[in-house]
């Protein structure tokens, strides 16, 4: 195929996947941020000891994590269809992609937020910080290098889930590798699709490193 | 200094226990902190110290007891009272606890945002806070650009910044240097005397205690075993937990006898004197030094010393006579 039809086709696929990828990150950090954030101060040492419940979210994260996703995407095929008017096609499979990253974002956003000294979350305490002026003030900026790799990390999964998008009809280049390329034969478009997802990853990880790396007063 | 009791702890008990320990922290605690004082609580590590320091702001919640803020009792407080109660109490730690990600400047401002004060009459007060503990030209650096004794001074400031009436600190010296040490327990000694803020500290070493407590209370297995003006308590040790923790045995210890010795101890009466040259002038005898513990302050000595104790009766006498002569206190102890 010749470039000049080959680019415009790569370049649709790459708007779709991101389309598809960054408002389901997004909306995956609506659910997931302030569920991480629970599980942390909820925890026996946290700020606000629930052990109970914290038990039991934990349990439902694990549970939704370990379905794989092509299984979550067809299992949701009928909410998904009340969710968002049909079940196949780019902007639909945003549901399922979000419910399938918000647990893998609540676990990723407890670890960053762990890792918050208590030493520190314990002197906001005695300063007579309220629990929300700890979160807000205390541990969200004194975990932020390690929420924004979190997030660069998590971005890249979802990327990942959108490849396989096709499954459910969307777009994207993940859609393109396997539908206009490998089923038909045409490699040029499924080796130029998948080089296009790796190129997107490395930018993201790239990016997200570096970022994080500035906002991190940590390091000398 | 007024004297009114600001802080009172009646029959403290915290336990520690899950399914199979039980550690009783504090078993029975009181005690009294006046107003404008500085109150030095010393222990071995593990006498529950820290535990107790914890409980005054409720960091860490007691079993019985009462801790009385003015009359108060902290444990009973609903959530906003304790809260407010909590920015009249700074307090300062061991490890700093500093904001990382912040800057010196917002580390302290930190305070005054928590509870609405305008922006601008925020960073007029930061900057005086940073004038009192010497820091106004690291207000935008990084905590990690700091040395240990800089990261204390903005836990200071930071502790100052709602302006407290009481400053709890958390062995606030025992992870820096001798030298460090002291500037920062001159800052505290002139916080308290400049401002009039109440310091109840703890600490495991005797010297921060001899240094600038006015009274401290001895803790041991969970009890306070000795307490009393700084001077008495170390001049008239009883308890075993002090004498430990000035380094000596009682005379009738049953397990290690220790070396016989005496200890010699310098409240700051004999000033410049070189006292044990002149004991060996004077007296004939050779004294060993084993140990000493001195500090300079304000032209005086502060400390103890600890000699052997000559062999000879009559020597023994010669030298223990010299020293009293000198207006010192001597007791027969065994070391070590």
């Amino acid at each position: 195929m010749s470039w000049d039809k080959l680019i415009p086709l790569i370049l649709d696929g790459l708007l779709d996947t991101l389309y598809m990828t960054i408002p389901s990150t997004a909306l995956s950090y609506l659910i997931g941020m302030p569920l991480g954030i629970l599980l942390v101060i909820s925890s026996k040492e946290g700020i606000r000891p629930m052990p109970v419940f914290q038990s039991i979210l934990g349990m439902t994260i694990n549970f939704l994590r370990s379905i794989p996703f092509i299984i979550l995407l067809v299992l949701l095929f009928p909410v998904t269809r009340a969710v968002m008017g049909k079940a196949i096609g780019t902007i639909p499979i945003i549901f399922p992609l979000v419910i399938s990253a918000f647990p893998y974002v609540a676990r990723m956003v407890e670890g960053a937020i762990r890792e918050v000294d208590l030493g520190v979350i314990e002197a906001a305490q005695s300063m007579g910080s309220t629990d929300w002026q700890v979160i807000r003030k205390v541990m969200i900026p004194e975990a932020l290098p390690s929420l924004l790799n979190g997030a660069a990390i998590c971005m890249v999964t979802i990327l990942g889930y959108t490849a396989m998008a096709s499954a459910a009809g969307g777009g994207g280049l993940g859609a393109l590798a396997i539908t206009k390329g490998l089923n038909v034969g045409k490699f040029d478009i499924m080796y130029s699709a998948s080089l296009t997802l790796v190129a997107m990853v490395q930018v993201m990880t790239l990016l997200g490193n570096q970022i994080s790396r500035k906002t991190d007063h940590r390091i000398k | 200094m007024s004297g009114q009791v600001l802080i009172e702890v009646n029959s403290l008990k915290k336990v520690f226990s899950d399914a199979e320990n039980r550690v009783i922290a504090l078993n029975d605690i009181n005690l009294k902190v006046l107003e404008g004082e500085i109150y030095g609580i010393v222990g071995m590590s593990g006498a529950g110290k820290s535990t107790l320091i914890r409980c005054i702001n409720r960091l860490d919640t007691p079993n019985e007891g009462q801790i009385l803020y003015r009359g108060k009792d902290i444990l009973l407080m609903d959530r906003n009272e304790l809260l407010r109660t909590r920015r009249k109490m700074g307090m300062i730690f061991q490890q700093f606890n500093l904001f990382m990600q912040r800057t010196i400047a917002e580390n302290v401002r930190y305070p005054l945002e928590i509870a609405g004060v305008p922006r601008k009459k925020a960073d007029q007060h930061v900057l005086e806070l940073l004038e009192i503990v010497g820091l106004t030209d690291k207000a935008n650096a990084y905590p990690v650009q700091l040395s240990g004794g800089q990261r204390q001074r903005v836990g200071i400031a930071r502790a100052l910044a709602s302006e407290p009436d009481v400053l709890l600190c958390d062995e606030a010296t025992s992870a820096l240097d001798p030298m460090t040490t002291q500037s920062i327990l001159d800052l505290l000694q002139d916080i308290n005397r400049r401002l009039g803020i109440t310091i109840l500290l703890i600490t495991h070493e005797m010297a921060v205690i001899r240094q600038i407590c006015h009274r401290v209370a001895i803790l041991d297995g969970g009890n306070v075993v000795e307490e009393g003006s700084v001077d008495e308590v170390f001049r008239n040790t009883k308890s075993e937990a002090g004498k430990r923790l000035f380094g000596v045995l009682p005379e009738q210890s049953s397990e290690d006898p220790g070396v016989p010795s005496l200890r010699i101890i310098f409240d700051g009466a004999s000033a410049e004197k070189p006292v044990i040259s002149k004991l060996s002038q004077e007296t004939g005898v050779f004294v060993n030094i084993l140990s000493a513990n001195m500090n300079h302050l304000q032209g005086k000595m502060y400390g103890q010393m600890i000699i052997q104790k000559p062999d000879l009766e009559d020597e023994n006498k010669a030298v223990i006579d010299y020293l009293l002569a000198q207006g010192l206190t001597v007791k027969e102890v065994n070391k070590l």
